[in-house]
């Protein structure tokens, strides 16, 4: 493989990074660059174990023509790849199985910091620098990859066309881990924003518009040159979910920084400007990455593996137009009851109650994609997931807009009951519509005949599927008990409880909670083995799924 | 400089409001035109015709 020039660029900015760490103007910013100088040595070490050195070129070292027949081997090898650039797809899948794991182990970390403090290890491992190593670490490494992989999947699939670009698809997929690693070095290294899901600091902010913008060129110059005349639905929803991550991360990280070679930056806005573009950020984020994004998903790969068309694929489009057009305005309510005016939190409140109809316009035609298939369900644990994932998306899109009612909010807001709203959606909805997608990639990208083993795929689904159940019960209990005490008077018109009263309260919910996520974990392992196993080319023998119920012979 | 606060406001609310409202439905009268199903249905089926 000829990666010269790369690996010429990359080794200029593992020295550029060497130098940035000299010059550093504050200390985190020295540790950090350090940090990127290693991962980028890495990098170039690795690249130029690629590099053929013994071409015809090269100053020859050796008379025995080996060279030419590595050149070769080469030639022979490029003219066979003028099909779909699924490798990069491959190195999506395994990155998404790991982020995957990593992002829940933190999960059930921080978890049980909050049930036993002592756990709290200083300072790199506290409480404050692991939630948003968990949070992004689940959202941008497990969801982003997960994204990256089915969207350059499922474009060249629809467009009957190669990704575009030749090799920047891959500076897309290693940019973007490089992003990921910055991102959680610097928050454990102390490097934060202390903008909610955007904490990464104005220089890795700016790696990743350079990486996003090369995305959305991979991503639209293969529907530029497709062969299908349509576009399909699914790749709508990548691309408005491309398109306005780039313009909320732009306006959100607009931000000056202290100075050229040093980690501290101040935004761009002040008070409740800032707040508002944060949560027109932060809610956004949710609805586009982990909404739009996934629903791309979910009209491509329900189809594919029930092996059925859309229930409507006119539905469909009034879905997408719909999500995004009331989407974008529901940010507000994440500022209930602050300085933000009151109209603007009405605005807010109205347009995420209006959500519900092209929520539950899309669930409903996710499920009604099986009508007349439902038996499948009984033999496909992975078409299970999927269902489930749907099931998901349509009760947290239910639980949302009531809980962005002012008065519902004025009971939940700040309790632990929007924390397990956010994770009945991200692992029901989010995690379980991935899973899928992983399970149906890896037998697919690696052709094998079918998975390891889909005994473990209902392992795993059920496993999933119970610590969602349990975390989200949980929380609700533990939250609305958590809102009623802090609003408890007494006759004397004084608060009944103290803060810390309201904290022993909880202690034995968070273990209830932590034990969910373990659950879930536990699931997420199963199927980091079930895909090493079947990438090896392994079958499991084992009684295929449902065939007890089936009448005798 | 026009683009203050209040004029961008009362933009907003009133025809940027309007064309988004009648863009919206646009999209809506023009995906239920009669005669769209098979278009619909041909799109449909593009996820299923490949391997």
């Amino acid at each position: 493989m000829k990666y010269t020039t790369e690996t010429m660029l990359v080794g200029l900015a593992a020295f550029l990074a060497l130098l940035g760490a000299g010059f550093a103007a504050d200390e985190p910013f020295r540790q950090h660059a350090y940090v990127l100088f290693i991962v980028l040595a890495l990098a170039t070490i690795v690249l130029m174990r690629r590099i053929d050195f013994s071409g015809d070129k090269m100053i020859p070292l050796r008379a025995d023509g080996s060279g030419k027949a590595a050149a070769g081997a080469t030639a022979a090898s490029e003219g066979t790849t003028v099909a779909y650039l699924d490798e990069v797809v491959r190195y999506g899948v395994v990155a998404t199985v790991f982020w995957a794991v990593v992002g829940l182990l933190v999960g059930v970390v921080i978890a049980s910091q909050l049930a036993w403090p002592d756990l709290n290890i200083q300072p790199w491992f506290n409480f404050g620098r692991l939630r948003p190593l968990h949070t992004s670490a689940v959202i941008f490494a497990f969801g982003g990859n997960a994204l990256l992989a089915t969207s350059f999947h499922v474009v060249q699939r629809t467009c009957r066309a190669r990704l575009w670009g030749g090799n920047l698809a891959w500076f897309v997929f290693w940019g973007y881990q490089l992003f990921i690693v910055m991102a959680a070095t610097g928050y454990l290294l102390g490097i934060t924003e202390g903008r909610e899901y955007a904490e990464p600091e104005w220089y890795v902010d700016l790696w990743l518009t350079v990486v996003w913008v090369a995305y959305l060129a991979v991503f639209l110059g293969t529907l530029v040159k497709r062969r299908e005349p349509h576009i399909y639905v699914a790749n709508w929803f990548y691309l408005s979910f491309i398109v306005t991550i780039a313009m909320l991360h732009v306006v959100n990280n607009l931000s000056m920084p202290v100075s050229f070679l040093g980690a501290k930056s101040y935004s761009a806005f002040s008070g409740v400007q800032d707040a508002l573009t944060q949560w027109w950020y932060g809610h956004n984020a949710v609805g586009f990455f982990l909404t739009a994004g996934f629903l791309g998903m979910m009209y491509y790969f329900i189809p594919k593996q029930a092996n059925r068309p859309v229930y409507s694929y006119r539905l469909s489009i009034i879905h997408f137009w719909a999500l995004i057009f009331l989407y974008i305005w529901a940010g507000p309510h994440h500022l209930h009851y602050t300085a933000l005016p009151d109209w603007a939190q009405t605005l807010g409140m109205v347009f995420s109650i209006m959500l519900w109809m092209p929520s539950w316009g899309g669930m409903i035609n996710g499920l009604m994609t099986l009508s007349g298939a439902w038996d499948k369900l009984r033999t496909d644990p992975v078409l299970r997931m999927m269902v489930m994932s749907v099931a998901f998306y349509g009760m947290s899109t239910f639980e949302g807009p009531m809980m962005s009612i002012k008065s519902v909010n004025s009971l939940s807001h700040y309790t632990d009951w929007t924390i397990g709203h956010v994770h009945s959606g991200a692992l029901g909805w989010v995690g379980m519509i991935s899973f899928g997608a992983v399970y149906h990639l890896t037998p697919k990208l690696w052709q094998r005949e079918r998975l390891y083993s889909l005994r473990l795929v209902n392992w795993h689904f059920w496993l999933a599927t119970l610590g969602i159940v349990v975390y989200a019960a949980v929380m609700w209990v533990s939250g609305i008990m958590q809102g009623l005490m802090w609003r408890e008077y007494g006759e004397d018109g004084y608060l009944v409880y103290s803060f810390a009263e309201t904290v022993a309260a909880m202690h034995p919910y968070y273990v209830m909670r932590m034990l969910g996520g373990v659950m879930y974990l536990a699931g997420a392992l199963i199927m980091a083995f079930n895909v090493y196993k079947t990438i090896r080319g392994e079958i499991r023998r084992e009684v295929p799924m449902g065939s007890a119920l089936q009448p005798a012979e | 400089m026009d683009f203050d606060y209040h004029a961008m406001r009362a933009f907003a609310d009133s025809w940027g409001l309007l064309a988004m409202a009648l863009f919206f439905l646009g999209v809506v009268g023009f995906v239920l035109r009669p005669g769209a199903r098979q278009a619909a249905d041909d799109a449909a089926a593009i996820p299923l015709k490949e391997d």
